[in-house]
């Protein structure tokens, strides 16, 4: 059973392609990784997933109302408290009972005790967090996060990422890019590489390490390596 | 210091938008400010009808007979006369608005001046009717400074001629000389000289009968020498021989105070409507929840609506608070509530919209704020400037730009709501929900860069 796909999906902005014709699919449970050097097209694709452009081409499944979608910076409201976020995108997203969702989010993300704070008053870590759960509220099979760690400490990104594998264990399929392929090799269990707006690669992180012949003695020198041989 | 100016440099030239609108707002500013003081003296439109018949312009001052119509024209040296054929035409013209005021000169004029000349001090004074428009207090109070200053002109005219023709008659009757009167020329002995003559007379009588009626004369001539003394400065008060009969047309009259207190509101209802338009719908782009929000959880159409709602709620609050603070100090007709809420309502929709739109153009709460006011201000500034105070073509553009913005409509509507003025309630309103949509679809399309 397949939780997301895209098939043949391709984008331009001008004559620049961002992405050409682009398909893959991930099972529920799953944590999919988008990686690849700056200008590959990661976010157009995320981004497209989530229903936040439309590609010129392809098509894309789930709908993205049934996708949940965490933007790379925080879209959560910095005057209000986290219970207040959590409650009003609730509210919009039109979930049943509101307070159990709150609570269940507010746990989940270990900010029970922040619940009455402004969100101005918190970490870059903990925004995130908020933000993870306001995507999350919904309880989407399929959560969407665009580069989730790129404003986190170390210690913050280890929490993040703990929390992001809790959420696969339960059965939701994690689609995440990120600039950071030690985290993707870690964290992912499939890696999507892109390239120019080309998928060139569409595997395990030992598959890419593997495709390289051994010549690369870590996970970044393989990817790398790759990118090369693959004239990009 | 040297190295952060020209980082800052280097910022604004890569702010196209902002630079742009900086430099054209100070030429835009410049432009209105030169156009306006480069014209001379601008003339505001005014109906004229003389209705004196052609065989009654002349009055006749003794001696020298003057044509009314040369000092009635002097009215028209700061207006522009729209001559109409009756005095239905002028008022009409009035109520419409295409005159600001309109002048009737009555054909009994010049019988009531030329009684006015011949016995000071009694009849009616010669009056002229002015009808002008309670549309718009300001306008009515600049054509009736206009009229006044050429009506005192006018006067003044008038005035010195008659004083000069008769104190010069009264010369010659008091020293002797001769006066015209057509192709007569009358000599006069004076009634000085005639009192030297009745003196010497007197002193070569022997006859006492003769004696005593020469005494009666001489005393009556040294008693008429006298008096006439102080006819000079008492003709010197004819100085007011016109006068102007005012007369309002097109509603009730709405004093600078009243009209002051629909001002308020409107000016508080412009700036809180426009930024919280903008500001609230910019936060939404810097908060980052816009790409959340029309993913689905809002269309855009309803963001925006619920932006120019929050505006309008918010103007309409603050206007209320606004009005009940004015009427500790001056009493407001408090029954008239509900049509000021609905002024209010839609004048602060209207705002809203316009803020909306500079919210979704800018993308930036403090940009969006510095636009608003840059627009505000100057928008609110020419809703007040009234005809004749530019010229008419310059007008004529600032009541298009005036219409395309909610401010002049708003303080229509607002002084309408307060005062009953015109035009009615109904047609601002009608023209501000014209301009809501206008600016709601305006703020739709720029939405489309908006994510």
């Amino acid at each position: 059973m397949t939780a997301i796909s895209a098939r043949g999906v391709t984008k331009h902005f001008g004559s620049r392609v961002a992405l050409r014709s682009v398909s893959f699919t991930a099972d529920p449970g799953e944590r999919l990784a988008v990686i690849g050097p700056n200008g590959a097209g990661k976010t157009t694709l995320l981004s497209i997933l989530a229903g936040m452009q439309r590609a010129d081409e392809g098509d894309v499944e789930p709908a993205p109302n049934d996708v949940g979608w965490v933007p790379q910076q925080p879209a959560v409201y910095s005057k209000l408290s986290v219970a207040e976020n959590l409650r009003l995108f609730a509210r919009l997203e039109k979930i049943a009972d509101v307070e159990p969702a709150v609570g269940r989010m507010l746990d989940q993300t270990g900010l029970r005790d922040r619940a009455d704070d402004e969100l101005s008053t918190l970490s870059g870590g903990n925004k995130q967090r908020v933000n993870i759960a306001v995507g999350l509220l919904a309880a989407p099979p399929v959560v969407l996060l665009d580069e989730p760690s790129s404003s986190l400490d170390p210690r913050q990104r280890e929490r993040l990422w703990e929390f992001i594998s809790g959420l696969a264990e339960g059965g939701t399929t994690v689609v995440f890019s990120t600039h950071n392929v030690n985290e993707a090799e870690r964290y992912a269990d499939r890696l999507l590489v892109l390239a120019d707006g080309d998928l060139i690669f569409s595997g395990t992180p030992a598959g890419l390490h593997a495709a390289v012949d051994g010549a690369a003695t870590d996970f970044e020198s393989a990817f790398v390596a790759y990118l090369r041989a693959k004239g990009h | 210091m040297r190295w952060l100016l020209l980082k800052d440099l280097q910022i604004l030239r890569r702010s196209p938008l902002l630079v742009g609108l900086l430099v054209a707002y100070g030429l835009l500013i410049g432009a209105v400010i030169g156009i306006g003081l480069s014209r001379p003296e601008t003339k505001p439109n005014v109906a004229f009808l003389n209705e004196i018949p052609p065989n009654k312009v002349k009055v006749d001052l003794g001696s020298v007979t003057i044509n009314a119509n040369d000092y009635i024209k002097r009215l028209f040296s700061t207006v522009n006369p729209i001559y109409v054929k009756t005095r239905e035409q002028a008022i009409a013209k009035v109520k419409s608005g295409d005159v600001t005021a309109a002048v009737v000169i009555p054909a009994n004029i010049t019988d009531r001046l030329q009684q006015l000349i011949d016995v000071p001090g009694s009849g009616k004074p010669p009056t002229v009717d002015v009808y002008i428009s309670n549309a718009d207090p300001l306008k009515r109070q600049g054509i009736e400074t206009r009229i006044n200053s050429r009506l005192a002109d006018a006067n003044n005219a008038i005035g010195q001629q008659i004083i000069q023709l008769a104190t010069g008659d009264l010369n010659v009757l008091l020293n002797g000389g001769s006066v015209s009167l057509g192709p007569i020329d009358l000599k006069f002995l004076g009634l000085r000289r005639a009192q030297k003559v009745l003196a010497q007379a007197q002193a070569q009588t022997k006859d006492p009968q003769v004696r005593a009626a020469i005494h009666k004369v001489l005393v009556f001539a040294q008693r008429g020498s006298t008096g006439l003394n102080f006819a000079g400065p008492a003709l010197a008060t004819i100085d007011q021989p016109l006068r102007a009969h005012k007369i309002a047309v097109g509603g009730p009259k709405v004093s600078l105070t009243d009209f002051g207190i629909a001002v308020a509101p409107a000016v508080t209802l412009m700036f809180v409507g426009i930024l919280l338009g903008a500001g609230m719908l910019a936060m939404e782009r810097e908060e980052n929840a816009f790409g959340r929000l029309v993913r689905g959880l809002v269309s855009r159409w309803g963001l925006l609506s619920e932006k120019v709602a929050l505006a309008a709620i918010g103007g309409v609050i603050v206007a209320l608070l606004e009005l009940a603070m004015i009427s500790i100090f001056v009493p407001l007709d408090w029954s008239r509530l509900a049509q000021w809420l609905l002024g209010l309502i839609v004048g602060g929709l209207a705002f809203g919209a316009v803020g909306t739109l500079i919210g979704a153009i800018t993308r930036d709460v403090r940009a969006a704020s510095l636009l608003a006011f840059m627009i505000a201000l100057p928008f609110a500034f020419l809703g007040f400037i009234t005809a004749g105070e530019v010229s008419t073509g310059l007008y004529n553009v600032i009541r298009i730009i005036s219409a395309l913005f909610p401010f002049r409509a708003t303080l229509e509507a607002m002084n309408s709501a307060i005062n009953a003025a015109p035009p009615k309630l109904i047609e601002s309103l009608a023209h501000l929900a014209a301009l809501v949509g206008g600016y709601v679809v305006l703020g739709r399309l720029a939405l489309r860069r908006f994510g």
